[in-house]
């Protein structure tokens, strides 16, 4: 390699493109040099610099929107490839991350742990999604997926004094590290045919998605493609929790702290269906292939979550479960994405509603949960409404969001991706869809019924005392401010979908 | 001049928004008020200013982009033709009887009440001003949602069981109506919601006969689900029974009426070829099911409310009867029934909540000789129960006849059949009466009203009654201002 080609990557290498992801990076630092440098007693403001800092990303995001020079094109060779969509996913994570931290300040002050490593981590995981969900390699894909992952481990088991924390962390690690290892194997098997000097079409870059596809239009039906392509497929499962690779998901997310529940349950399904959309076109010359396997996994993933769900008592493990369905729809959507360019879109308003839904609950859950938030039953909700009736009516909102009912904005993103899956012609699927979302209609409704209806109790026996109630944590104002948000924001959006519809749509 | 059926929607949707704001009960009650009055006035003033020879096409049109214009086809699109516009009327009447009626009521937590009421009430005005496919879908669940809640926080007896059971049926209903409408933007490839444009559309052929097939079967069971069509009708006696009266009277009186709306607005016009396969089923159904064997099942009912809630499923039956017979003059008598029908069971549900607060129970076994006692209310029950049996003179008769003119020429046994339960709505009506109101003071009622004198019907009911009544008998004894419009619209949609 002469010092020109040197001299010419390196010029590739536009680092002032991937500036939100590096001063992400920064605050990550910043926070634990301010632990060091900041007395004990001022270790509070750590916390709301981290949200401060996101938020002044967030702007200037937003700010870039569409006025950022590097939309549609390449940087560091080809290993990112910045697009409107990579734009909206950005900030997607991004405000996940933030909701994460909020809601981290209220959990982790029931808590004695130490506090800055949360939301280092967390800033360090979401610049990583960020990453990800713009990658055009295979090897920036799984350093990026493993950073995500290896992130989680430390924060599914971060209050390390609950077994129950402990057992979801190791669970995770286990599991998560086999997953890694099937994505690993099929993307060394693609890499391995693309890149054989001998095979027809290989290509000079076979980690590459661009190189990778090009092989593959150059052979269609190429076994050991076929058998990589589905290990990538299953590897990407696990992180979305699709069936068959849904086992850890209750466990893990009873486990693990509240917040951290919410951001496995929001970001990390979304950083998977965004490698997976990203994937489609790579793929695209074996579309039969994956809409079977995709079909089969979408299919079961509705059913299993949402019968899984019917008997589930902890709310927790409930939400894990019905998010499991949330994937099902979604998988759907993906299927029709290969035919249908709107399903992208779809999938993409889906997303955000779950967003605004899923961090909904999970805030009320998070204010509700005791010292040890991995178990939180339904009977806790008891009242709950003439008690908290702020909380209440925004469990209410988020829960009937993600039951799909209008007018809020969950019916609004299922809608846009029943559309898209009726004009891919995906009837089955839909059908199963359908009977899907009735059912979650009893555990959704389940959960507004024990908080909102008051329910007879059996007279105490003698001897016996009322039920030790969990009295929900004071609402602080950002946490109070984004509940008020979050639930508006579904109300809003499910009635006027506006000009956030119209972009993402329009393809 | 201002966007008045917009004006109808946001009135209400407005007013349940102020009612968090904390301020004194009578201030609530006020702002309450106005939301249902508003709505109320611009139905009254719309139906005055509508030409009723000119129903076929849509008065009072608006336009508004919600953000799917380009991509979904989906609009805010507005707008009444002459089978909407009486709906439309019969909602503003019966929210603001419903209204009225829940202000006086000394309901638990009445500020939440009142406020889910006004959203329902807003639901109620979008569905039937909606000229695009989607906002009418949306705005029946907006309507929906806040009756779950109601039966489950203010619900009388099995309030928990009924109200998921009703959740689950009519969510199941909405779901299967909600496919065949996707699938008729999709199919007939005109990829919008907007239903003027889908029939021109589907007028060019656009939609495979086997497809029309499917799609009927599809709404004819989801929207029947939602209708109470026999057999899925089990969740509406046990959701009635349960109901708060005010969310009863809207449910039964004005909600319900969407599957029928739906069927007789969107799916005949947009599916003509796929309804012929499925009439003979919906007339056995109908007939058989709803008239006949619930007709019976209602006169075995011991419970007022049930009886009622049972006596309105009896009824659709006739309005499927008059949706099997498919022609103009069966169809116009369903839209008449469906307001006569709405007004008449609206006022039996709140009848029956007021006569509950003086006989403390809903067992007809425990109550009689409440006439002597309370003889207005005796009154207004009779006539009410009256104009469900279809006497002459009240406007249920005039529904029911022209029901049975047009499905004579379908079939004369059917109709036969159907004409008889009118003898079995006379059975349990008139036993009903009997057993409430005259005879004997029953132990259990002499307690009762040992306890608390029974006083006579106070104003804040009779006025919501009046209400109902005087509507009941207007249309009774001046149809035409109706039916005009109805058959104007009926006329030029179903031409062949």
């Amino acid at each position: 390699m002469t010092i020109d080609q040197l001299q010419a990557a390196a010029a590739n290498n536009l680092w002032a493109a991937i500036t939100p992801e590096i001063t992400l990076g920064v605050l990550a630092l910043l926070l634990l040099v301010l632990e060091m440098l900041l007395p004990k007693a001022r270790h509070v403001v750590i916390p709301t610099c981290a949200i401060a800092g996101q938020l002044g990303i967030l702007a200037a995001l937003a700010f870039n929107f569409t006025a950022t020079p590097y939309l549609d094109r390449d940087t560091f060779n080809g290993l990112l490839h910045h697009s409107r969509d990579g734009q909206y996913l950005r900030a997607f994570f991004l405000v996940s991350s933030i909701l994460v931290s909020i809601l981290g300040v209220v959990a982790l002050a029931k808590q004695k742990m130490p506090r800055v490593e949360f939301f280092h981590i967390v800033l360090v995981v979401t610049a990583a999604m960020m990453l990800l969900a713009q990658s055009a390699n295979f090897v920036l894909l799984f350093v990026a997926l493993e950073t995500i992952t290896v992130g989680f481990y430390i924060l599914v088991s971060y209050t390390r004094s609950n077994p129950l924390s402990l057992e979801a962390g190791l669970k995770y690690l286990v599991l998560g590290a086999l997953s890694s290892a099937i994505l690993l194997f099929g993307i060394v098997l693609l890499y391995g045919v693309a890149g054989n000097p001998n095979s027809l079409g290989s290509t000079a870059s076979p980690m590459s998605y661009a190189g990778v596809r090009q092989f593959l239009e150059a052979n269609p039906g190429n076994f050991l493609a076929s058998v990589g392509i589905v290990f990538v497929l299953a590897g990407i499962a696990f992180k979305i929790g699709a069936v068959p690779f849904q086992i850890w998901i209750p466990d893990v997310y009873q486990g693990a702290p509240t917040p951290v529940t919410a951001f496995l349950a929001v970001a990390s399904k979304a950083a998977g269906f965004a490698v997976l959309i990203s994937l489609l076109p790579v793929f695209h010359s074996y579309a039969g292939l994956v809409t079977v396997v995709l079909s089969i996994m979408a299919g079961a993933t509705i059913l299993f979550g949402n019968l899984a769900a019917l008997t589930q008592h902890n709310v927790k493990r409930l939400l894990g479960l019905s998010g499991i369905s949330h994937a099902g729809y979604l998988l759907m959507g993906v299927v029709a994405a290969q035919t249908v360019p709107q399903a992208v879109g779809a999938i993409y308003f889906y997303l955000f509603a779950y967003l605004l839904a899923s961090f909904a609950v999970f805030a009320v859950m998070t204010h509700v949960a005791g010292e040890n938030d991995a178990e939180q039953d339904l009977d806790h909700y008891t009242d709950f409404a003439k008690k908290h009736p702020y909380l209440a009516g925004v469990l209410a909102v988020g829960l009937g969001s993600l039951a799909g009912i209008p007018p809020l904005a969950g019916f609004m993103g299922k809608l846009m991706v029943f559309i898209a899956a009726f004009k891919a012609g995906l009837y089955p699927l839909l059908a199963i869809a359908i009977v899907g979302v009735v059912l979650s209609i009893y555990y959704y409704f389940g959960w507004i019924k024990a908080a909102f209806f008051s329910t007879w109790r059996p007279p105490l026996a003698s001897g016996e005392t009322e039920p030790a109630e969990i009295a929900a944590t004071p609402i602080g104002f950002s946490a109070g401010l984004a509940l008020g948000v979050l639930a508006a924001g579904s109300v809003v959006f499910g009635f006027f979908q506006g000009p956030i519809a119209a972009w993402l749509l329009a393809r | 001049m201002p966007d008045l059926l917009l004006l109808s929607i946001f009135a209400p949707l407005a007013a349940a928004l102020l009612l968090l704001v904390p301020a004194p009960l009578a201030v609530r009650k006020f702002i309450a008020g106005v939301g249902f009055v508003i709505p109320a006035l611009i139905a009254l003033y719309l139906w005055s200013q509508f030409n009723p020879t000119g129903g076929a096409s849509y008065h009072f049109v608006s336009r508004y982009d919600t953000g799917l214009k380009d991509t979904l086809g989906i609009t805010l699109y507005l707008g009444l033709n002459g089978i909407a516009l009486p709906l439309f009327v019969l909602a503003g009447v019966v929210g603001l009887a419903a209204g009225l009626y829940a202000i006086q009521s000394k309901a638990e937590r009445l500020p939440l009440y009142l406020g889910l009421l006004l959203i329902m009430q807003a639901g109620l005005m979008g569905v039937f001003a909606s000229m695009d496919v989607f906002f009418f879908y949306f705005f029946h669940e907006l309507a929906l949602i806040p009756t779950f809640i109601m039966v489950g926080v203010w619900g009388g007896r099995d309030r928990g069981y009924a109200a998921m059971k009703l959740t689950i049926y009519l969510t199941l209903g909405a779901m299967l109506s909600l496919i065949g409408l996707i699938a008729i933007y999709q199919q007939s490839g005109a990829e919008t919601f907007d239903l003027l444009a889908l029939r021109q559309e589907v007028a060019h052929g656009s939609l495979a006969a086997g497809n029309q097939k499917t799609i009927f079967g599809l709404l004819m069971v989801g929207f029947g689900i939602l209708v109470s069509l026999f057999p899925f009708h089990t969740w509406a006696p046990l959701g009635y029974g349960a109901a708060p009266s005010s969310a009863a009277m809207l449910h039964a009186g004005v909600l319900k009426k969407f599957g029928l709306y739906g069927l007789i607005q969107i799916a005949l016009p947009l599916l003509p070829e796929g309804v012929g396969h499925w009439v003979g089923w919906l007339a056995l159904l109908a007939v058989g099911g709803n008239v006949l064997y619930i007709g019976f099942v209602t006169i075995a009912q011991r419970d007022l409310k049930q009886m009622i809630g049972y006596s309105s499923v009896m009824h659709m039956g006739y309005a499927f009867l008059g949706i099997a017979a498919y022609n103009t003059t069966g169809l116009g008598g369903v839209v008449l029934m469906m307001v006569a029908h709405g007004l008449s069971v609206a006022l039996l549900f709140l009848l029956s909540t007021s006569v509950y607060h003086r006989t403390q129970t809903f067992d007809m076994d425990d109550m009689g000789g409440l006439a002597q006692k309370a003889p207005v209310l005796a009154a207004f029950f009779v006539t009410a129960t009256m104009a469900s049996i279809g006497l002459p003179g009240l406007a249920n008769f005039w529904g029911e006849l022209a029901i049975f003119v047009g499905a004579w020429k379908f079939s004369a046994a059917y109709t036969t059949l159907a004409v008889s339960g009118v003898i079995i709505s006379a059975v349990y009506g008139l036993r009903s009466v009997a057993r409430v109101f005259f005879g004997p003071v029953t132990p259990a009622f002499a307690k009762v009203s040992a306890e608390k004198a029974p006083t006579d019907l106070a104003w804040g009911e009779k006025v919501p009654a009046l209400l109902l009544l005087v509507a009941l008998l207007a249309i009774g004894f001046w149809p035409k201002s109706l039916s005009t419009p109805v058959d104007t619209a009926i006329t030029a949609t179903f031409r062949k």
